[in-house]
């Protein structure tokens, strides 16, 4: 009989113990939720959202929480209150309990209300589909196609004449004067997915489709992301990373990016290091006969925070070690080690370096 | 143990269905379900190959292999009923035609396949039609081998004599799985040869 | 009567050559024979699969760890989500299935015993054959392993071109065999409940296991198949050049997405419905009353049956369908939740008013309930879409998913083993240590699944070798290491208790739960024949209207 007791009361406190944590962590959630606001965001939770998608989908998952929050109390107290009211006491007669088969009406009422729930869920869900998914864009909407490559990700912006990868830079949105960044979807190979939790949901990137997706950031700053869809071995570090610029100052990068190559006569071993290897069968240098589209453009490598697709920062001990051994970085990613002697090797990190 | 026991339940008889035939009807969903994947595939890729062949300019119309097949059914169905009534003669007659018509359509198909891969260069990796067609049509007509195969041995034994009344039912069950073959075909001629064209 | 059966079966195993006995039991077409043989195998590789957990768990304990290479990683979540789903889920249900059907509707064995058997073995070789990719699956190249393309192996990531080598092909082989086996044993469950009852059990009078396995039966047959025709499809891609999901020819890689996920969200309703039914049977059992609401039990399992078939896009939210076809798997998402709500109001109805005993299976059950109800309400945010644009791909989906299969499932599971582990060996399993298990095992359980979710909405992606630092993820991660140490230690005291109390666990005698089902009225074990003369039922609870003459159920039925 002690037994049963302990058995009984364990089990409620096992279920307090699960509630709180679980109430925990929505608190440690919420907390970063009122967090003031940062430029840098290095965490990048879904609830700090910075952009109309993202702020659309908090709003409809506030909605959606309280619902299931209430219906959490609600269910798990009468269970709580029907396992501490109906245990079989101790001492108790050996009689059965009344038989009961059950009841239509009290089926009828759960059924009803639940109906009712799921019906107000569906049309509160479906406003923001089509608010998200059917949004018109706007004729001051930034174009850019972003293409997915096993492991790194390939930005073109069609209007502007630019060619980047990995880091995406894009204009704050003003909420009169909207500029939002509109963005096409392909795949080179496998699926990806686009994912900056900040800035929108995750849509995918799918080899022979084309998808959109929209977002419009209110703020400027640097947003975290990465790819969201196992695209193989080095699926964990195709990172994203979006600059988001006021108007100006995106204006000054886009007119730096559009420049071809800038050419330094000292560098001109490097060059034709560069230029007599492998490298120019997948790397495109703008302004040079390098036109390989395998890999990311390098052009404006050196305005870029990391390489690799942001596996490592953008340093020089970091360049030389990508080229020499890009295991050592990445393991399973597509770019094969140079193979070069230390002077070809020191001569190209140079030239890379000023590709500004 | 007779607490448990209602003499009222014992008066009336408690017949419960055939389990032959329930667990053929359940093959029969199974593999309907593998039949409608590859048809919703093969109506997905219509009109998307990026080369190559298209059925218009390639495919002909099986008419008389159909015929063959449908008829087969019919056949099969009054073999089941002769044996039913313990007919063994015609039974066996029937059956032996069900399978004669089943090789034809076999021969059709071979036939159709030949001409399409040796004059008309479509194979399963030309491209999407060849991809679809022939895994559709290849898949049904693995089904109509596996069920000459078992047709076959139903002849041997019959021949052997020792198929008779008794064995109605079971081969009633083998008959529903030769129905369902035709039935697939049906769709499959709809599909292929009157939709996709 | 128990202890003499089981007397003589000791006496002449005793007597017997063990090459006999493994004889008997590797050419068994006994029901009861087989569900052991599923029921152990689905043990050895939940043991296999909780290590390749493990490894997960251990190489994500802290941001840039490199405990295994990102290769080895792939693996170990591809083989994991595996294993478990299709050699240790899949097979401990049909085990189960197999032992208790026949006897929970007074039949001596399944509709088609060699049938059975075949399926059995059928799902033992695949298992095998999946496992050997680790030895074999190098392949011309040298390229390739076990599979590392994740469970669902999506297109055209499992192409030749992106997967070259075999791993692929032990992962769709393995899969294609094992699925053939278990369309067997579905087509042997629905045959024996149609057409095997005892007299007086019209379909109203069956126990709902019977209801709830004849549903997953059919969403086995109707599911499994997509599976099977999309994976002969990929492997005439793989070998015979075909191009169905080949993006190159102008295939389409949602395609794949669609067949796959048209198996796969019936799968997960094959792998709960029988956890519900444990839980159907246990609860009035120990709450000493019959189930709330029979018929509406038995109308929300075929409900959920159907509309299962018609939500499985909900997996498929961000590939770019448009706004009203993902309206739609909005709609029959949520409306799936209705029917599934009513059964957890229907547990809850049986256990009000009634007179709780908390032995270990009902503590199991009591953490199913709530568990199950905080899994539904995870799985409604991940329905709304603009939500699981967010969240799907995510630390949240997988957080969602363990709670239902192991916070739901596994415990369902539990329950049942400790319920009816006396019926099928005689003996009682250790009380305190089943409390034990199951106070380790909960704490594990919440300690990782719990907190599984923050890092989810912290934008941690799923299928990850690693991460980077400080964005929040660290310690999250580590915690949940650490809960999965202890559900290990849990399990470890669980298989303890099972092999501990074969041998020597307090004798269990017919009935030791007073429950009301036709199983419990023959020894334990039972005889190979099941039942000396069939028996003839009334009611829903045979046992009842036996024990309880003055007032039985057939006076209602």
């Amino acid at each position: 009989m002690a037994k049963n007791y302990a058995g009984k009361w364990g089990a409620v406190i096992g279920r307090v113990i699960g509630v709180l944590v679980i109430v925990a962590g929505i608190l440690l959630a919420a907390g970063l939720c009122t967090a003031a606001p940062r430029v840098d965001n290095p965490v990048p939770s879904i609830f700090e959202p910075r952009s109309t998608p993202a702020d659309s989908i908090v709003h409809l998952s506030h909605f959606v929480l309280a619902i299931t929050a209430l219906i959490f109390l609600v269910v798990a107290t009468l269970l709580t209150y029907a396992v501490v009211k109906f245990r079989n006491k101790a001492g108790d007669p050996q009689r059965e309990p009344a038989q009961v088969y059950g009841s239509t009406q009290i089926e009828l009422a759960w059924t009803v209300i639940p109906i009712l729930i799921v019906f107000v869920l569906f049309l509160a869900t479906a406003r923001v589909i089509h608010a998200i998914q059917d949004a018109p864009k706007p004729v001051a909407a930034l174009e850019v196609t972003a293409i997915g490559h096993q492991f790194w990700w390939e930005f073109r912006y069609p209007a502007l004449g630019v060619i980047t990868a990995n880091e995406l830079h894009i204009p704050v949105s003003d909420p009169d004067h909207p500029t939002p960044t509109f963005l096409k979807l392909l795949s080179a190979d496998t699926d990806h997915s686009f994912w900056v939790p900040q800035l929108a949901g995750k849509t995918d990137l799918i080899p022979n489709r084309v998808n959109e997706m929209w977002m419009d950031p209110h703020q400027t700053g640097i947003f975290l992301g990465q790819c969201a869809q196992y695209c193989g071995t080095q699926h964990a570090k195709m990172l994203l990373r979006v600059t988001v610029e006021s108007p100006e100052a995106f204006q000054v990068w886009v007119n730096s990016q559009k420049q071809p190559a800038i050419q330094d006569e000292k560098e001109t071993a490097g060059k034709r290091v560069f230029e007599t290897t492998a490298c120019v069968n997948c790397h495109e240098v703008g302004g040079t006969n390098a036109t390989g589209r395998f890999g990311p453009d390098l052009t404006h490598l050196m305005s870029r925070h990391t390489i690799a697709a942001g596996a490592a920062e953008n340093t020089k001990e970091n360049l030389r070690l990508w080229i020499q051994t890009p295991d050592a970085i990445k393991p399973g990613s597509l770019m094969p080690a140079m193979q070069l002697t230390d002077a070809d090797l020191d001569a190209l990190v140079r030239y890379l370096e000023t590709l500004q | 143990m007779s607490a448990i026991t209602n003499p009222i339940a014992r008066t009336t008889a408690w017949s419960l269905p055939n389990r032959g035939k329930v667990g053929m009807a359940c093959l029969i969903f199974a593999e309907s379900a593998i039949f409608t994947i590859f048809v919703v595939a093969y109506l997905f890729y219509v009109g998307k190959s990026l080369t190559g062949p298209t059925p218009r300019e390639v495919l002909g119309t099986p008419i008389f292999f159909t015929i063959c097949l449908l008829s087969s059914s019919l056949t099969i169905h009054l073999a089941s009923r002769f044996l039913e009534r313990g007919k063994r003669g015609a039974f066996l007659g029937l059956w032996f035609l069900t399978i004669v018509l089943g090789g034809l359509f076999m021969y059709g198909t071979a036939q159709e396949w030949h001409r399409l891969i040796y004059e008309h260069g479509l194979t399963i990796s030309t491209n999407l039609f060849g991809t679809t067609y022939y895994s559709l049509v290849g898949l049904h007509a693995f089904h109509v081998t596996a069920g000459l195969l078992m047709l076959s041995i139903v002849l041997l034994l019959g021949l052997a004599g020792r198929v008779g009344r008794e064995q109605s039912v079971r081969v009633d069950v083998l008959s529903m799985y030769w129905h369902f073959v035709d039935a697939v075909w049906v769709v499959v001629f709809t599909v292929v040869y009157v939709l996709g064209r | 009567m128990s202890s003499d059966a089981m007397a003589i079966q000791t006496a002449e195993a005793a007597g017997r050559p063990w090459v006999e006995t493994l004889h008997e039991w590797v050419t068994t077409v006994d029901h009861k024979r087989l569900g052991i043989l599923y029921v152990l195998y689905a043990l050895f590789f939940l043991v296999v699969a909780g290590i390749e957990a493990t490894v997960i768990r251990i190489q994500l304990m802290r941001p840039h760890n490199d405990f295994v290479s990102p290769q080895v990683f792939n693996r170990m979540f591809t083989m994991h989500g595996t294993t478990m789903i299709f050699f240790v889920v899949m097979p401990v249900l049909f085990g189960f299935a197999n032992y208790l059907v026949p006897l929970m509707i007074g039949a001596r064995d399944m509709a088609f015993p060699r049938l059975n058997a075949f399926s059995f073995w059928l799902t033992a070789f695949g298992g095998i054959l999946l496992y050997f990719s680790f030895v074999g699956g190098f392949g011309l190249y040298g390229a390739g392993n076990a599979p590392d393309t994740g469970w669902w192996a999506y297109a055209p990531l499992t192409s030749r071109a992106f997967s070259p080598g075999h791993s692929t092909d032990y992962w769709t082989i393995a899969l294609l065999v094992s699925g053939f086996g278990s369309i067997g044993t579905s087509i042997n469950i629905i045959a024996t409940i149609l057409c095997m009852r005892c007299p007086g059990m019209k379909l109203s009078r069956m126990p709902l296991l019977a209801w709830l396995y004849l549903t997953m039966a059919g969403l086995v047959i109707l599911s499994i198949s997509p599976l099977t025709a999309a994976q002969m499809m990929l492997s005439v891609d793989r070998y015979l050049g075909a191009h169905f999901f080949d993006t190159q020819a102008g295939g389409s890689a949602a395609l794949w997405m669609h067949f796959f996920w048209i198996f796969g969200h019936p799968e997960v309703y094959v792998l709960v419905i029988p956890a519900f039914a444990f839980v159907s049977e246990i609860i009035p059992v120990f709450s000493r009353k019959p189930i709330f609401g029979y018929p509406v039990m038995v109308g929300a399992t075929l409900c959920i049956g159907f509309v299962s078939m018609s939500v499985w896009a909900h997996h498929m939210y961000t590939i770019g369908m448009s706004s009203y076809s993902n309206s739609f798997f909005v709609f029959t998402t949520m409306v799936i939740a209705v029917p599934t709500g009513i059964k957890i109001f229907n547990w809850l109805g049986t256990m009000w008013g009634g007179k709780i005993r908390f032995e270990t299976p009902m503590l199991f059950c009591i953490g199913f309930l709530f568990q199950f109800l905080i899994a539904g309400l995870t799985g409604i945010m991940l329905g709304a879409a603009p939500f699981n644009w967010q969240l799907s791909g995510s630390y949240f989906v997988i957080a969602h998913f363990h709670y239902v299969i192991v916070g739901g499932i596994l415990f369902a599971l539990f329950a049942a083993f400790y319920y009816w582990f006396p019926k099928v060996t005689g003996r009682m399993l250790n009380d305190s240590l089943g409390k034990l298990h199951f106070w380790l095992f909960l704490i594990g359980f919440h300690m990782t699944f719990d907190v599984m979710h923050i890092p989810g909405i912290l934008g941690m992606p799923r299928r990850i070798y690693t991460y980077e630092p400080g964005r929040g993820w660290d310690t999250l991660n580590l915690i949940i290491t650490i809960g999965t140490f202890i559900q290990g230690i849990a399990v470890l005291v669980f298989v303890a208790n099972l092999i501990f109390s074969y041998f020597k666990g307090p004798r269990a005698g017919n009935d030791p739960w007073d429950a009301w089902t036709l199983e419990w009225s023959v020894s334990s074990p039972p005889p190979e024949y099941n039942f000396a003369s069939i028996p003839t039922v009334a009611s829903r609870r045979p046992l009842w209207d036996r024990k309880h003459p003055e007032d039985p159920d057939s006076r209602y039925d």
